[in-house]
């Protein structure tokens, strides 16, 4: 048995014993839909209620109850097809997926099967810089099931039907993806287009996005392999582990002579293993067709154009602006737009400033330090006025880049105005070139090995520049104080 | 005093209203009659006097300050699929066992808040399945009609045995049933009485216990023609929790019906002339003809190429529907729980347990003909075949207003008689299906007796939201026929 | 259509009600019977129709995002055979 995962070397290409595999990858993600009461009844969706808190006599399926469509969850279905840049569906029906589970209060769950509402669309993902789009084969609307808690006692489960009922999109992608890291990235940008939109949170910790992995390998050229299902992967780095751990697995068992069943998994990151649900392993007959109880869903071209029309800015056009409007690398827009809130802010601190230095300030100084201390852009203690006034700062000569590390520290720990800050500090850099001529004299005349050794090699004028700085308390403009020294030691 | 439980409903609102007696004497005069009655008949499944009694004293408060809703103070039956609130129901299952509904039907809801007085619940075949009453849980009900020279135990249709019973028995003024293939329209036949099934979506089936989602609704099973005019403005209305419901006013049905048949085309399908049919029966569905051009309608033959293939197709849908809507009774969250040794025996024994035999018949049928490689040769089929129904009428009714046909193929059947074979017991269902798989409006009038001496219907079909048309037709029908009502109220000694 | 034995407990298990040997062998005759019976319908040329998923002529309504419902666990409860603070209690699924 392999207890390490061996990074493929060949491209994407896994390799085995008997030669490169390649793994071929397609996810369902269901995502929770962002709306106030259910997709069929009107009890809350919030999370965190007393047990059946939240649940209407629809929801527990009391006798001769009915189910009447959300038209919020309807929206949000149709605002992410158009995200995903798909196919919208003007009509589409709803059909019971009957089984029998005690989360599901109706032996049936109301979703959809021939006929969806959202069709054929794409994403595009980055990986290593490469560019990849990702088709998209559909999203349908879903009723959630309620929860099962095994552990409370020895012999029974306790049944919570607070979740049942809660709309979900299941979007559905196209076996596309080819690697661990592009699983990841389907997800990540999937994630993030959803929660541009607000139709979904994806805050996969409290379960409102959860993906299905279907991991099957084959010889390059070769046609498909059999897929094993991993389900309810809820994290970034566990679909990354999963996908290396069930490739390899089925390498494995292929290489030493065995074929794959089809079957439904679990990935246990403990572990880091997949094993299979036993519980699922009896062949599901969903018996779909049509429920009886709700009319075909019909709407209109205006419908959707409205829609359309309201629709935010998306990360792909607003990392292409960035990159147009202010002058940004590919990298670190990707790196702006990944959040909305965050690309909100930069535009606040680049607004009427030089894009480039808002953008380093935002990525480099400000999510920097938000990532080491666990916050969030929403939680920042230190506002895009703020920056955007340290950035103001610098442009106008008042300091120099790294007195206004200073001044931001300042500001993240104890609030305040940046320009206030430095009046009051006396952080004003010094420019004045008599009082840096004094500074730089004191250090060549005290230095005088250094000298010869700086004219033989040039580059050691950062360590005068190093003492100039220090000299001055670190407020000296750094480049006069360069073209000073360069003067002095007759360097040019 | 007059035998109150032999008045109409009308005529009792109109008694009430002229203070000829109280709510409360109406209320009691049928709650007399049923404890004399019951444990022959097993019309009633659960009895309410007290709470009946209690909103009789409320209707007669409510009468005497002259604000008497349109059912004030009279007194119902109300068939054991509707659920009520605080009011044991159980579809007549044993799976049900003890459900108290924490809720009302909309159609109940209705009836109450239009002042009616509920007695009881009344016995229908086990979730609506069936067309004897032999399949309840709570045993057989027994028509009050009997053949001639004969107390042998006559079924009083089905499903809503109970409700055609009662009414039939003068236990209640006027009763609620369901229709899914004819659970309405054949008991009302069997009894003598009138049954109206309304257009599907006329009513709301928000609380009443599912059978067949497509198929089902509710109406009245009634004394007489103006009686089940009354009931259904009642119980007819849109509901918001219902969006199988149409948003459509109710019209005055009383008013309509009381517009006569002069200039009326009435169609007579050839196909409901079925092989076999007894000829008492086809004598029966001319004198309804002849009656129908006396009063001034015309007359046409028509054709419905379909017809025979609505009972197969129905024994798709219904079941298929059924299988689906039944898979909520698993003992988790109400009703009965025989523990297993883990969830699934636990599922498995309750359902079993809780489940007849006709039940089970039918949630396995509807089980497989979904199931995996079937649904597309069964399911799909059917719903076609459905479609082709709907488009026969459609093309009928560009040439006639309403359609004529005979309710079922026979009279009231013994208990036993047709329980040995179960598509015995679906051909009772063939001249009524057509409607629920259309989605038609049908009513049942009672039309005549047979040779031994038991009533026959004979069945209106009308087109969509028609249903004043069906009150104007079926009243030409009773006013030549009469009234029907057993000779001997042998259950009352 | 016949169904056999093996199909009327596969079915039976599908549908969560247990079946024993005597009744497996009458419904396999019933069942079939039924079966048998409703293949006429093969007789309906069907190629060019529409299945009815509609019965009524009307949209499908829908209804505004408020919450209108909930806050009555006791009451979802209330007729539960087995329940543990507003719990429903069944028997483990043997996962």
């Amino acid at each position: 048995m392999h207890d390490k995962v061996a990074a493929p070397s060949n491209g994407n290409l896994i390799p085995g014993a008997t030669g490169d595999w390649e793994v071929v990858i397609g996810m369902e993600v269901h995502a929770q839909v962002n709306s106030r009461a259910k997709l069929f009844s009107g009890a809350a969706t919030a999370f965190g209620a007393e047990p059946n808190a939240h649940v209407s006599l629809v929801d527990a399926a009391m006798p001769g109850m009915l189910p009447v469509i959300n038209e919020e969850c309807v929206a949000q279905a149709v605002r992410t097809g158009l995200g995903l840049k798909a196919q919208i569906n003007l009509k589409s029906i709803f059909d019971r997926k009957n089984y029998f589970y005690p989360d599901l209060p109706q032996g049936y769950q109301i979703s959809q099967y021939k006929q969806p509402i959202v069709g054929e669309g794409e994403i595009e993902i980055e990986v290593d810089g490469t560019a990849k789009t990702v088709g998209i084969e559909r999203l349908h609307l879903e009723q959630d099931a309620g929860k099962s808690i095994h552990d409370q006692h020895p012999e029974y489960s306790y049944v919570d039907l607070n979740r049942s009922g809660v709309a979900l999109m299941e979007i559905v992608s196209k076996p596309d993806l080819r690697s661990a890291k592009e699983a990841q990235a389907y997800v990540t940008k999937l994630r993030t287009i959803l929660r541009y939109l607000g139709t979904c949170d994806g805050d996969m910790e409290k379960g409102n996005l959860r993906a299905d992995v279907n991991v099957s390998v084959r010889k390059p050229g070769a046609p498909l392999g059999t897929r094993c299902e991993i389900k309810n992967v809820n994290s970034i780095r566990f679909i990354g582990q999963a996908v290396d751990v069930e490739a390899r697995r089925q390498i494995d068992i292929i290489e030493d002579g065995g074929k794959i069943d089809q079957e439904t998994r679990l990935f246990d990151p403990g572990k880091g293993e997949t094993r299979s649900m036993r519980s699922k392993e009896e062949a599901h007959d969903y018996r779909y067709f049509p429920d009886p109880d709700l009319l075909p869903l019909e709407f209109t071209e205006d419908y959707v154009a409205h829609l359309r029309h309201d629709l935010p800015e998306l990360p792909d056009e607003k990392k292409a602006r960035f990159m147009a409007e202010y002058g940004l690398a590919s990298y670190d827009a990707s790196v702006l737009v990944a959040e909305r809130e965050r690309a909100d802010y930069f535009q606040a601190v680049a607004k009427g400033r030089d894009g480039k230095t808002a953008a380093n300030w935002v990525i480099n100084e400000l999510l920097g330090r938000l990532n080491k201390e666990g916050h969030d852009i929403a939680d920042s203690p230190v506002s895009a006025d703020q920056v955007g006034g340290i950035v103001d700062l610098i442009a106008n000569g008042t300091i120099s880049g790294k007195l206004a590390k200073d001044l931001f520290e300042i500001v993240w720990s104890e609030g305040g105005d940046p320009a206030e800050i430095v009046e009051t500090r006396g952080m004003k850099q010094v420019t004045d070139t008599g009082a840096i001529e004094t500074a730089v004299d004191a250090v060549i005349a005290a230095n005088p090995d250094k000298v010869e050794q700086v004219k033989a090699k040039p580059s050691m004028i950062g360590w005068f520049v190093g003492q100039v700085m220090k000299a001055s308390g670190g407020k000296a403009n750094p480049q006069a104080v360069n073209e000073i020294l360069k003067a002095k030691l007759g360097l040019e | 005093m007059t035998d109150l439980t032999k008045l109409t409903l009308v005529e009792a609102r109109d008694g009430l209203a002229k203070k000829s007696f109280s709510a409360r004497d109406l209320t009691s005069a049928h709650i007399a009659a049923i404890e004399r009655a019951n444990a022959s008949i097993n019309a009633f499944v659960l009895e309410t006097p007290d709470r009946a009694l209690a909103a009789a004293d409320a209707a007669d408060r409510n009468i005497a300050k002259g604000t008497a809703r349109p059912l004030e103070g009279l007194p119902l039956g109300i068939k054991d699929l509707f659920c009520t609130e605080g009011v044991r129901t159980t579809a007549c299952s044993r799976i049900l066992d003890d459900f108290k509904p924490t809720y009302e039907s909309t159609v109940t809801r209705n009836l109450w808040d239009a002042g009616a007085v509920m007695l009881g619940k009344l016995n229908n075949d086990e979730f609506a399945m069936g067309s004897s009453n032999e399949t309840s849980a709570f045993g057989p009900v027994v028509n009050p009609w009997r053949r001639r020279g004969s107390d042998a135990k006559l079924v009083p249709g089905g499903s809503s045995g109970g409700s055609s019973a009662a009414v039939a028995a003068g236990l209640c003024l006027a009763a609620t049933a369901t229709d899914t293939g004819g659970s309405i329209r054949q008991p009302a036949a069997l009894t003598g009485t009138v049954g109206i099934k309304p257009t599907y979506g006329r009513c709301s089936r928000w609380g009443i216990v599912a059978f067949a989602s497509s198929l089902d609704q509710a109406g009245p099973i009634t004394k007489t023609v103006e009686d089940a005019a009354l009931m259904l403005s009642v119980m007819a209305s849109h509901d918001p929790k219902d969006t199988t419901s149409v948003d459509q006013p109710v019209p005055d049905y009383a008013a309509l019906m009381r517009q006569g048949v002069k200039g009326l085309r009435v169609g007579v399908p050839k196909e409901y002339r079925v092989d076999g049919m007894s000829k008492e029966i086809d004598t029966l569905w001319q004198t309804g003809i002849d009656w129908l051009k006396a009063a001034g309608a015309t007359i046409k033959e028509i054709t419905l190429p379909h017809t025979k293939y609505a009972l197969p197709a129905y024994y798709i849908v219904a079941p298929a529907e059924a299988s689906s809507n039944l898979a909520r009774y698993d003992g988790v969250r109400y009703g009965l729980r025989v523990p297993g040794k883990d969830l699934i025996d636990t599922y498995e024994n309750t359902r079993a347990a809780g489940f007849g035999k006709e039940v089970k018949r039918r949630v396995l049928i509807g089980t497989y003909v979904l199931s995996a490689g079937y649904y597309d040769a069964y399911y799909l089929k059917a719903q076609k075949v459905r479609t082709l129904i709907k488009r026969d009428f459609d093309r009928a009714w560009n040439d006639v207003d309403v359609v004529l046909t005979p309710t079922t193929p026979s009279p009231a059947f013994a208990f036993g008689e047709k329980s040995g074979d179960p598509l015995a017991m679906y051909l009772e269902d063939i001249f009524t299906v057509t409607v629920n798989m259309a989605g038609l409006p049908g009513i049942s009038v009672p039309a005549g007796l047979s040779a031994e001496g038991t009533p026959l219907g004979l069945q209106l079909i009308g087109k969509p939201f028609d249903e004043g048309t069906l009150f104007r037709a079926a009243k030409a029908i009773e006013d030549a026929a009469g009234r029907f009502t057993p000779a001997d109220a042998w259950w009352l000694t | 259509m016949h169904v056999d034995e093996a199909t009327v407990r596969r079915i039976a298990r599908l549908a969560r009600i247990k079946i024993t040997d005597e009744e497996a062998k009458g419904l396999e005759a019933e069942l079939s019977g039924i079966l048998d019976w409703v293949e006429q319908l093969k007789q309906v040329d069907t190629d060019a129709v529409e299945p009815m998923t509609r019965v009524v002529g009307q949209d499908l309504k829908q209804r505004a995002d408020v919450v209108t419902d909930g806050e009555k666990a006791a009451e979802i409860v209330a007729n539960a055979p087995m329940a543990d603070d507003n719990f429903f209690v069944v028997p483990k699924v043997v996962e």
